[in-house]
C-alpha cells in the first residue's frame, strides 16, 4: 500500500530521511532549506529519533559526523553559506570514510546573494569544495516525488560507499508542492559491517572497508590525518598517503556506470539536451513542444560521480546543449567526455529557462 | 582493568617533548575513568587538534580526532545519537577557546553531558608556539615577539557563566587533586569542564625565562590558590596575591542536562 500525499520538496526531503530510518539530525536554519529541520524537529522524537539546532553550519556537519559514527543514520540539511562553512568537516568526512547525508536546497549566491530564489551554483563545491582531492556523491532531484526517492537514494549510496553523499536540490523544487506517493517501506542498505580478521581501514575487494560504529567493542581510532589501516596517523609516509587518496577517489568513481541513474529520450537525435534538477522541468516541456524526436535529452539523478558512458547512448548527437542556473558548472564536467560541441545555456538570477528559450537555442544548432 | 589496560599500547610511545605535562593529565584521566568502572567499550574520547588532542589516540577505546576546534560539536553528535556512550573530550586552550570558542559556550549553554578535559599551556603547541587567547598579558610567543597585549580568557569563568554544572581548575603539579576532580566530573550529569595548567618547556618556557621543567612547575604550584584559601582572603578583604590562579572545585551545581543517560 502506498500513501498518497500533496506537499512540499522540503518536507518530502525530510520524511524520506525518516523513511530511510534517519534517527539524528543536526542543523541551522537558513532559506530556503530550514523546512526540512523544522519537519525534522516536529518528527524525529516520535520515531525514537534526535533533533538538535546546532549553533552554526561546522558544528552542524560535524554532529552529523559524530552521529554517523554511533551506527545512526545521520543527516544535516542547508543552502549556500551554510554549505560553504560545512566545507572543512566534509573533507573530514570523505577522508574518514563516514556515511552521512547533506542536503543543499540551492539559492542564489555569492555570498548571502538571493535567500529565496532557485540556483545550481554549488554543484562544483559539492565535488571539488574542501581542501584537498576527494570524490564525492550527489544527486540532483527534479520533482517532489524524487526529493523523497533520492534522499532515501542518498543514505543507501552514502552507507555503501561509506562518504557523504550530497541531496543537491534547489529553491524551486524544494519549495514546490506536488503529489507524492509514499510506499510503506522503502530499501534500506545498512552499511557493510566489518569482517572479522579485517582492519577498521582495510579495503574490501570493492574498496570500500567494512563499518566499525562506536559503542560496538571495535575500539577504532577516527581521525582526519593521513592513517593506516588501523586507522592510526601515518602523515609523513608519501606512498601511503597517495594510496589512500586515490583508493578513496576510486572506490566511488569506479562505480559511476553502475550507480547512475538517469532518463533517456530520443536517443537518435543530433541535438541533445543534458540537465539535472529543476532545469529538466523545463527541457521535458520543450520536448513535448517540438515535433515529435526532434530533440534528445538526457536527465540525471546522480551528477556525483559523473556517468560519462550514458553520452555515448545519443551516437548521432552533433551538439550538447546544457541548460543550468548556473554559469555552466557541470558543462565543463562534460566538455572533458565528449568531442562535439557542449554549449552551456546558463540561467542566473532564480528564474528558469523557458521552453521557448531552449527551443530556440536548440533551432540555432539544427 | 588496571589503567594500563586503559592504553593502546600499539601506539606508544607518544609524540609529546619531553618535560610536556600532557602524559599525567592522560594518567590521571585514565585513572578516574577506571576507579569508576567505566566500560572501554561504553566510552568515547574526543578531541580537536592540538598536541593535548593527540590524547586519545593512545587510549585503546573508540576515538574520534577531528578537525581544529570542533571536538565538542562532533562530541555533541556522538552524544545525541546515543546518550548510552560516555563521551570524554580532550583539548587545547587554542582549540577550545579560539577557533572553538562558539562551540565551548554553546556546549556550556546546553549542559550536555560530557566532560571535557583542556589541557592549557598558555600557547599553540602544536604549531610552534603562537600566541592564543590564554597567553598570560606580557608574556612572549612567535606571534608576540614584544609581549601579549591582549588580556587571556579564564576558561573557568566562561564555563561557568555559560551554564557547566561542573567546573574546576587543577595543574599537572596536582595530580592527587586533578584525578579526584576528573572522577566528579565524570560523575556529574551535564557539563563538566575541567582545566589543567600544564607546563609547555619547549614553546612557552623556552621563550619567556623558564628554562627548565622544574621551573615551570615550581612556578605554576606556588601561583596556584587554593579555592578555600581564596574565598577567605576575600571575606577577610584581604589582598590576593598578584600573578596567582585559583585552583578547586568553581563551580558544582544540578542545572537541567541534555544527553543523560536514562
Ligand atoms: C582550521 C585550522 N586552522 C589552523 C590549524 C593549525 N593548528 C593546528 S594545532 C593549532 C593550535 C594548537 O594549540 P592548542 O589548541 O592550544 O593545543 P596544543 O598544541 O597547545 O596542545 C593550530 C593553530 C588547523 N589544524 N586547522
Amino acid at each position: 500500500m502506498t500513501r498518497v500525499d500533496f506537499m512540499q520538496g522540503n518536507i518530502a526531503s525530510a520524511e524520506g530521511a525518516l523513511a530511510a530510518g534517519c534517527r539524528f539530525f543536526a542543523g541551522y536554519p537558513i532559506t530556503p532549506s530550514s523546512e526540512v529541520a523544522e519537519h525534522m524537529a516536529r518528527r524525529l522524537p516520535k520515531v525514537g529519533g534526535r533533533f538538535i539546532q546546532m549553533e552554526d553550519e561546522i558544528a552542524s556537519m560535524a554532529a552529523v559526523i559524530g552521529g554517523a559514527w554511533t551506527g545512526v543514520r545521520s543527516m544535516t540539511a542547508t543552502s549556500g553559506p551554510g554549505f560553504s562553512l560545512m566545507m572543512e568537516n566534509i573533507g573530514y568526512a570523505a577522508f574518514t570514510e563516514t556515511p552521512c547525508v547533506v542536503v543543499n536546497i540551492q539559492r542564489g549566491g555569492p555570498s548571502t546573494g538571493q535567500p529565496t530564489l532557485a540556483a545550481q551554483g554549488d554543484m562544483l563545491q559539492c565535488r571539488f569544495g574542501s581542501h584537498g582531492d576527494y570524490s564525492t556523491i550527489a544527486l540532483a532531484p527534479s520533482s517532489v516525488q524524487e526529493m523523497f526517492d533520492l534522499t532515501v537514494k542518498s543514505f543507501n549510496l552514502a552507507d555503501r560507499f561509506r562518504a557523504p553523499a550530497f541531496l543537491m536540490a534547489d529553491e524551486i523544487i524544494g519549495h514546490l508542492r506536488e503529489r507524492v506517493e509514499f510506499p510503506d517501506t522503502v530499501e534500506c542498505t545498512p552499511p557493510r559491517p566489518i569482517r572479522e580478521g579485517m582492519l577498521p581501514f582495510e579495503p574490501e575487494e570493492d574498496l570500500v572497508p567494512g563499518f566499525t560504529p562506536f559503542g560496538h567493542g571495535h575500539r577504532v581510532h577516527v581521525t582526519g590525518l593521513t592513517h593506516n589501516e588501523k586507522g592510526y596517523p601515518a602523515s609523513t609516509d608519501p606512498d601511503l598517503h597517495e594510496r589512500l587518496v586515490m583508493r578513496l577517489i576510486e572506490k566511488v568513481e569506479r562505480a559511476r556506470h553502475e550507480i547512475a541513474d538517469y532518463d533517456i529520450e530520443n536517443p537518435d537525435a543530433e541535438v541533445v539536451f543534458i540537465s539535472y534538477g529543476v532545469p529538466t522541468r523545463s527541457v521535458r516541456q520543450a520536448l513535448l513542444d517540438a515535433p515529435e524526436g526532434l530533440y534528445g535529452h538526457l536527465n540525471l539523478r546522480i551528477v556525483w560521480p559523473f556517468p560519462e558512458n550514458l553520452l555515448k547512448k545519443f551516437p548521432n548527437a552533433r551538439v550538447f546543449l546544457v541548460p543550468e542556473l548556473n554559469m555552466g558548472q557541470m558543462a565543463r564536467e562534460i566538455v572533458r567526455h565528449c568531442d562535439q560541441p557542449v554549449i552551456s545555456l546558463p540561467r542566473l538570477g532564480g528564474e528558469l529557462h523557458t521552453p521557448q528559450y531552449l527551443l530556440d537555442r536548440a533551432e540555432e544548432y539544427r | 582493568m588496571t589503567v594500563e589496560d586503559w592504553f593502546r599500547h600499539d601506539r606508544l610511545p607518544h609524540i609529546f617533548c619531553a618535560g610536556c605535562g600532557n602524559g599525567s593529565i592522560i594518567n590521571s584521566t585514565l585513572e578516574a575513568v577506571d576507579s569508576l568502572n567505566w566500560k572501554v567499550d561504553e566510552t568515547v574520547f574526543v578531541s580537536g587538534i592540538g598536541c593535548s588532542s593527540r590524547a586519545p589516540g593512545y587510549i585503546v577505546t573508540d576515538s574520534l580526532h577531528t578537525t581544529h576546534g570542533r571536538a565538542l560539536a562532533f562530541a555533541t553528535g556522538v552524544k545525541m545519537a546515543n546518550h548510552d556512550l560516555n563521551v570524554v573530550v580532550f583539548t587545547g586552550d587554542g582549540d577550545l577557546s579560539a577557533i572553538g570558542g562558539n562551540h565551548f559556550i554553546h556546549a556550556c549553554r546546553r549542559n550536555i553531558d560530557l566532560t571535557v578535559i583542556c589541557m592549557n599551556n598558555q600557547i599553540y603547541g602544536m604549531t610552534g608556539g603562537q600566541g592564543s587567547p590564554c597567553t598570560p598579558t606580557g608574556a612572549l610567543s612567535t606571534t608576540t615577539p614584544y609581549g601579549m597585549d591582549e588580556p587571556a580568557f579564564d576558561l573557568c569563568d566562561l564555563a561557568t557563566a555559560a551554564g557547566a554544572n561542573f567546573v574546576s581548575r587543577w595543574t599537572s603539579y596536582h595530580v592527587r587533586e586533578l584525578t579526584r576532580s576528573i572522577k566528579l566530573g565524570l560523575q556529574k550529569p551535564g557539563l563538566s569542564f575541567i582545566e589543567v595548567m600544564v607546563q609547555c618547556p619547549t614553546n612557552y618556557g623556552r621563550r619567556n625565562r623558564l628554562r627548565d621543567v622544574e621551573a615551570m612547575v615550581s612556578k605554576m604550584r606556588d601561583h596556584a590558590l587554593l579555592k578555600e584559601k581564596y574565598d577567605r582572603l576575600v571575606a577577610e578583604r584581604k589582598p590576593i596575591p598578584e600573578g596567582s590562579f585559583v585552583v578547586g572545585t568553581l563551580t558544582d551545581r544540578n542545572l537541567p542536562a541534555l544527553g543523560v543517560r536514562r
